[in-house]
């Protein structure tokens, strides 16, 4: 792991022995250790059921939802051990994109980007939320194309267009991680690209952590990848040294696909 | 061998005829009785149902038999009833939404809870409670302590109906909402109970509205648990404590009053026409709020 992107900087996120397990004879993830760097984009890859969503989720506490799901282990968001704070800070702070984009069905497209706060009951004045509305829409590259509907419903907008309406709900919040869980693997070819596009310009200010199942992908994006295969991760560096020079048989059979 | 395939295909068409058209009738025939209501509700009923329906109250037996015997139409009407039906539905619907979408949200959110499907199993047996015996608790619990017969006590005893159908609606829909919404708003820091109170039941609206506008057509017409409870009143009363009218029960009281017999049409019809636009409105709710 001594080929990994990380400009000189300290880790943002340090995973320690980080287990998860769906019932105590089941673990999805397996003693996973790795630190992830600011402003680069880390891709987990992996064939289907390997964890990698389950090890994402585990960042932001979304497992809190199913109390039998048991995660342990450390995970160190900024130094702090993210299983041991209070699961809102930690979702404050890193934001998540799904899979199937998910605007609020009820709230304008303007409401939309705002959710973050109405939902914690941070009041705005007008200006600030206009601020924060267009800054968020601009970051994502969307506000040209929704200035004018902006009390139209998200679900009037393009499935590309929701995703990334979704991306902008994330970032008005100003997180410190943007964890995503396949957000591509339901669009078109453009609306991916477009969001791969959006991811690249991110990187400057945030760190991306993202689940894929799409290894070209991870290849053209991001800086670092992993590799995971039954709850174990396999190998983790550089993502050009991984799909040029694999060091483990797993992983290259993988990238040349002889399973997946 | 042509020739047989030929005769075959001709028999397969015209038992598929045949049986189109047996489905059809018999479909005509289920839709025959609604229409037959219908026609003899209007037909029977149009001659008393004007302005006066609406704004006065019932006549005593004595006047009508007085109209009746001089040829004139009755005087009076069912303002009476109208009002009470308005008294005791609305108090019973304020009980029920706040307990119905509580309960709801109980359900659909812990299904795993034997609590929760003990909670669901009994809410379908109070659905299946006759309504007579629902007139006999409110008696019991209500029309007995308070001293007396009342609009509250009526509007106790449709609550108890109400509740299981909008506790069963508000759970179906709430069920039925894609569980990325809840995931979503958590994972943007929210609380749990804003998740429920700002995504998931506005998202359902819809659904849980359509059940308790069907919730309201369907004890509308309610008339057993009211005698127990409302017992009826000949004025328009407005004070929850006082016994009130209502519409149904104002049929059954033209149905013991020869004197009053005509009046049973044009109340019939006024009630049904409430319901259909219930139902009507209901359908309109749910087309126009699906997401």
């Amino acid at each position: 792991m001594e080929d990994i992107n990380y400009n000189g900087n300290k880790p943002i996120l340090q995973l320690k022995s980080v287990s998860v397990a769906y019932s105590p004879d089941r673990k999805a993830v397996n003693e996973v250790s790795a630190d992830i760097y600011p402003n680069t984009i880390t891709a987990i890859m992996g064939p289907s059921g390997c964890g990698k969503s389950t090890l994402l989720r585990a960042i932001n506490r979304m497992h809190d939802l199913y109390p039998s799901v048991k995660t342990t282990g450390e995970i160190l968001l900024k130094g702090k051990n993210v299983l041991q704070m209070n699961p809102i800070e930690v979702r404050r702070m890193a934001g998540m994109v799904f899979q199937q984009p998910n605007p609020f069905p009820t709230m304008s497209i303007y409401d939309n980007v705002l959710a973050g706060y109405s939902l914690n009951g941070i009041r705005l004045n007008k200006q600030e939320k206009d601020r924060i509305v267009e800054q968020s829409l601009v970051s994502v590259a969307l506000w040209d194309e929704v200035k004018d509907v902006m009390t139209k419903r998200g679900s009037f907008l393009s499935g590309g267009q929701q995703q990334r309406l979704c991306i902008a709900r994330t970032l008005a919040l100003k997180p410190e991680l943007l964890l995503m869980d396949e957000p591509t693997s339901a669009l078109d070819p453009i609306s991916t690209n477009k969001i791969e596009e959006l991811l690249l310009n991110l990187k400057s200010k945030y760190t991306i952590l993202i689940v894929t199942h799409n290894m070209s992908q991870a290849a053209r994006i991001s800086d670092n990848s992993m590799f995971m295969y039954l709850g174990d991760l396999i190998e983790y560096g550089n993502t050009r040294h991984m799909f040029t020079k694999p060091r483990n048989k797993k992983t290259e059979e993988y990238l040349t696909g002889v399973f997946g | 061998m042509m020739e047989k395939k030929q005769t075959s295909i001709r028999y397969r068409n015209s038992k598929n005829k045949l049986v189109f058209i047996l489905v059809c009738s018999l479909s005509f025939l289920s839709m025959l009785p609604l229409f037959l209501i219908l026609w003899e509700v209007i037909s029977r009923g149009y001659k008393n149902f004007n302005l006066q329906l609406f704004t006065e109250v019932t006549p005593s037996s004595m006047d009508a038999m007085l109209s009746r015997i001089n040829g004139e139409s009755i005087p009076g009407g069912i303002l009476n009833g109208i009002t009470g039906t308005l008294l005791i539905v609305g108090v019973a619907i304020l009980l029920t939404i706040p307990l119905g979408l509580l309960i709801g949200i109980y359900l659909s959110e812990n299904p795993q809870k034997k609590f929760a499907r003990l909670a669901s199993y009994l809410t379908d047996l109070l659905q299946g409670m006759p309504s007579i015996v629902i007139g006999i608790i409110a008696y019991a619990w209500v029309v007995k302590p308070l001293g007396g017969y009342s609009a509250l006590a009526g509007s106790v005893a449709l609550t108890i109906m109400m509740l299981p159908m909008v506790v069963r609606s508000t759970e179906e829909t709430l069920k039925m909402l894609p569980r990325s919404y809840k995931e979503a708003g958590l994972a943007l820091g929210s609380s749990y109970r804003n998740v429920v109170f700002k995504i998931l039941l506005p998202s359902g609206f819809g659904g849980i509205f359509t059940g308790i506008l069907l919730a309201v057509s369907r004890v509308m017409g309610e008339t057993a648990p009211l005698m127990l409870t409302a017992l009826g009143a000949t004025v328009v009363n407005w004070n929850l404590m006082e016994p009130t009218s209502a519409i149904p029960l104002l049929i059954w009281d033209f149905y013991n009053d020869p004197n009053l017999v005509d009046l049973i049409w044009s109340t019939s019809l006024l009630l049904l026409i409430v319901i259909f636009l219930l139902n009507w409105l209901a359908k309109i709710v749910a087309r126009k709020w699906k997401i």
